[in-house]
C-alpha cells in the first residue's frame, strides 16, 4: 500500500495534471499500440454506431478527492459549466437523437445551474442519469432534498460504492466516506430509489480498489446486495463493474505504488475483441464545461478531442460527429480487457 | 540481484512447452480446462487454488492466485480464511503423524 495525497494532481503540482504527460508516459510503455488489436478485430477505424448517450461533464469540482478519479477533481478545482454552455447543450441535444443525458462531474450538484439543467432535460423528457457520489447529498443542508429533487424529475442515480465495508470504501475514496455514504443510501432507499416496483433507480458503480481488474459484474452483484441489506438494510438495482483507466489520478497512484508496468500488461493481455466491439464510445459523446465534443469522458480527461472540423458545441454538427473517427490510445485497453468496461459496467 | 525466484519468471511459464512441446500443451489444455466452470465455479477454483498454493509454498502462484482471488471479488478475510484452511491442513497432517510416533514409541518401549 503507498501514501497518497487526497489532493488533485493540479494542486501538488504533479507533471501527471498536464494530459501531455500522461499521453507521454503512455505511449512509453512498449506495448501493442491499442489500434494495431483493433485491426486484428476489424474495428479500426473506430466508428460510432450512434450517438445515444450524451454525456455531460458540468463541472470538476467536488466535494471529495478520490485517490483514483480520472477527473483530478475536487474542492480546488473551479472549472464548472455556466447557464450558457448549458443553453448549447441543450440546443445540441435538440439535435441529436439520443434516449439519455447522462450528467457528470465532480459532484454534479455543485454547480448552481445544476438544478435548472435537470429541469430543462426533463421538460424535453430525455432519460436523465446523474452520476452522485452520495457523500454531496450530507454534505451541506442545501443538498439534503437532492432524493426528493431526482424523484420529481424521474432521475436515475448511478453512484459509487467501491465496497461493502469502510476499509475498501475509504481507502479509495478517503477517511469517513463509507458511512456518509450509508447515510446517503438510506436517504435514497426512503423516497423509494432502489426499491423494487418503484421505478425509481438506483445503480452502484464497483471500481477495483487497486492494481487489479474488476470481478464478474452479476457475482459481484449478488454479494453486494445480500452484504448491503444484511448488515446495513440498504437497496439498489444493479452493479456496474468498472475498469479503472490507467489516467490521471489512477495513473499516479499505479507509478507511485510500482504497479504501472504490470497493470499496462494485464489490460493488454485481456484485451477482448468481443468487448472492443461494444465500447461506450460507438454510442456515447461527451462534453466538457467549457463546451468542447470529446469521444467520451477519458478523452476528455486527456484533452483529446473528437476528429471533427467542428470541436465546439456553439457549431455542433450531429451528422460530422456521427462520421467521425474515434480517437484510441493506448488507455483505451481499459475499456477492453476481461468482460469491457464503460459508464454502464460491463459490456459483454 | 540475483535470487531463485523471480517474478518476471511467471510470464515465462508457457516456455516450458519449448523443450518438450507436446507434454507441455497437454499439460496446459489440462490447466485451462481445469478452471472453466464445472461442477464448481471459476470462481471456487480460485479460492481452492489459492490456498493450495499456499500449501505448496510455491510464490509464483501465491502471486498469481492472490491477484485472481482479487479480480473474483474476495477480501481480505476470505483469502485470509482460505489460507487458514491450508494451514490447518498441513499442521493436522504433521500433528496426525505424532500418532505415528506415539505407536512407534510403544512398541519400543517395556
Ligand atoms: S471519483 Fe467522483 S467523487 Fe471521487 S473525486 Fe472524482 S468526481 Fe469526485
Ligand atoms: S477510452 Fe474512450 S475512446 Fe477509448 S475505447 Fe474507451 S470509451 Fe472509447
Amino acid at each position: 500500500m503507498v501514501k497518497l495525497y487526497n489532493k488533485s494532481l493540479l494542486s501538488q503540482s504533479d507533471s501527471l495534471s498536464d494530459p501531455k504527460n500522461q499521453l507521454n508516459l503512455l505511449d512509453k510503455v512498449n506495448l501493442i499500440p491499442f489500434q494495431e488489436n483493433l485491426k486484428k478485430s476489424n474495428l479500426f477505424p473506430l466508428k460510432p454506431i450512434n450517438i445515444d448517450v450524451f454525456q455531460v461533464n458540468i463541472g470538476k469540482m467536488c466535494n471529495q478527492v478520490c485517490k483514483h478519479c480520472h477527473v483530478d477533481a475536487g474542492p480546488d478545482r473551479k472549472e464548472i459549466m455556466t447557464r450558457d454552455t448549458m443553453h448549447l447543450c441543450l440546443d445540441a441535444i435538440d439535435k441529436t437523437s439520443c434516449s439519455t443525458v447522462d450528467i457528470t462531474g465532480g459532484a454534479p450538484e455543485m454547480n448552481p445551474d445544476f438544478r435548472w439543467f435537470v429541469k430543462e432535460l426533463f421538460k424535453k423528457n430525455k432519460k436523465i442519469i446523474v452520476r452522485c457520489n452520495l457523500t454531496i447529498i450530507v454534505a451541506n443542508k442545501k443538498y439534503n432534498d437532492l432524493p426528493i429533487f431526482f424523484k420529481k424529475h424521474n432521475v436515475e442515480v448511478v453512484s459509487s460504492l467501491p465496497y461493502f465495508n469502510s476499509k475498501k470504501t475509504d481507502a479509495q475514496r478517503g477517511n469517513g466516506i463509507f458511512d456518509k455514504s450509508i447515510k446517503a443510501l438510506k436517504m435514497l432507499n426512503e423516497v423509494g430509489y432502489g426499491i423494487e416496483g418503484s421505478g425509481l433507480v438506483l445503480n452502484l458503480v464497483y471500481n477495483p480498489t487497486g492494481a487489479f481488474l474488476p470481478p464478474n459484474q452479476s457475482v459481484l452483484e449478488a454479494d453486494f446486495k445480500i452484504k448491503l441489506m444484511g448488515k446495513f438494510g440498504v437497496q439498489f438495482n444493479n452493479l456496474f463493474a468498472i475498469t479503472n483507466i490507467p489516467i490521471s489520478r489512477f495513473l499516479q497512484y499505479l507509478l507511485v505504488s510500482d504497479n504501472y508496468k504490470g497493470y499496462m500488461q494485464k489490460l493488454v493481455s485481456s484485451y477482448n475483441p468481443m468487448a472492443a466491439s461494444s465500447v461506450m464510445c460507438r454510442n456515447t459523446i461527451s462534453i466538457s464545461w467549457d463546451g468542447y465534443i470529446y469521444d467520451c469522458d477519458f478523452n476528455q480527461m486527456l484533452d483529446l478531442k473528437v476528429s471533427a472540423k467542428e470541436k465546439h458545441l456553439s457549431k455542433y454538427n450531429f451528422e460530422e460527429l456521427l462520421n467521425r473517427n474515434i480517437i484510441v490510445n493506448q488507455h483505451c485497453y481499459g475499456c477492453t480487457a476481461g468482460s469491457g468496461s464503460s459508464c454502464g459496467g460491463s459490456v459483454t | 540481484m540475483k535470487t531463485y525466484y523471480n517474478p518476471e519468471d511467471l510470464k515465462k511459464f508457457g516456455d516450458i512447452s519449448e523443450w518438450q512441446e507436446k507434454l507441455g500443451e497437454k499439460f496446459f489444455d489440462y490447466y485451462g480446462a481445469i478452471f472453466q466452470d464445472g461442477a464448481l465455479t471459476k470462481r471456487e477454483k480460485t479460492l481452492i487454488a489459492l490456498a493450495v498454493s499456499h500449501a505448496v509454498q510455491c510464490p509464483y502462484c501465491i502471486d498469481a492466485y492472490t491477484e485472481e482471488s482479487m479480480e473474483q471479488g474476495y477480501d481480505e478475510e476470505q483469502m485470509m480464511e482460505a489460507v487458514h484452511v491450508a494451514s490447518a491442513l498441513k499442521g493436522g497432517a504433521t500433528l496426525v503423524h505424532g500418532v505415528q510416533m506415539m505407536n512407534k514409541y510403544k512398541d519400543l518401549s517395556m
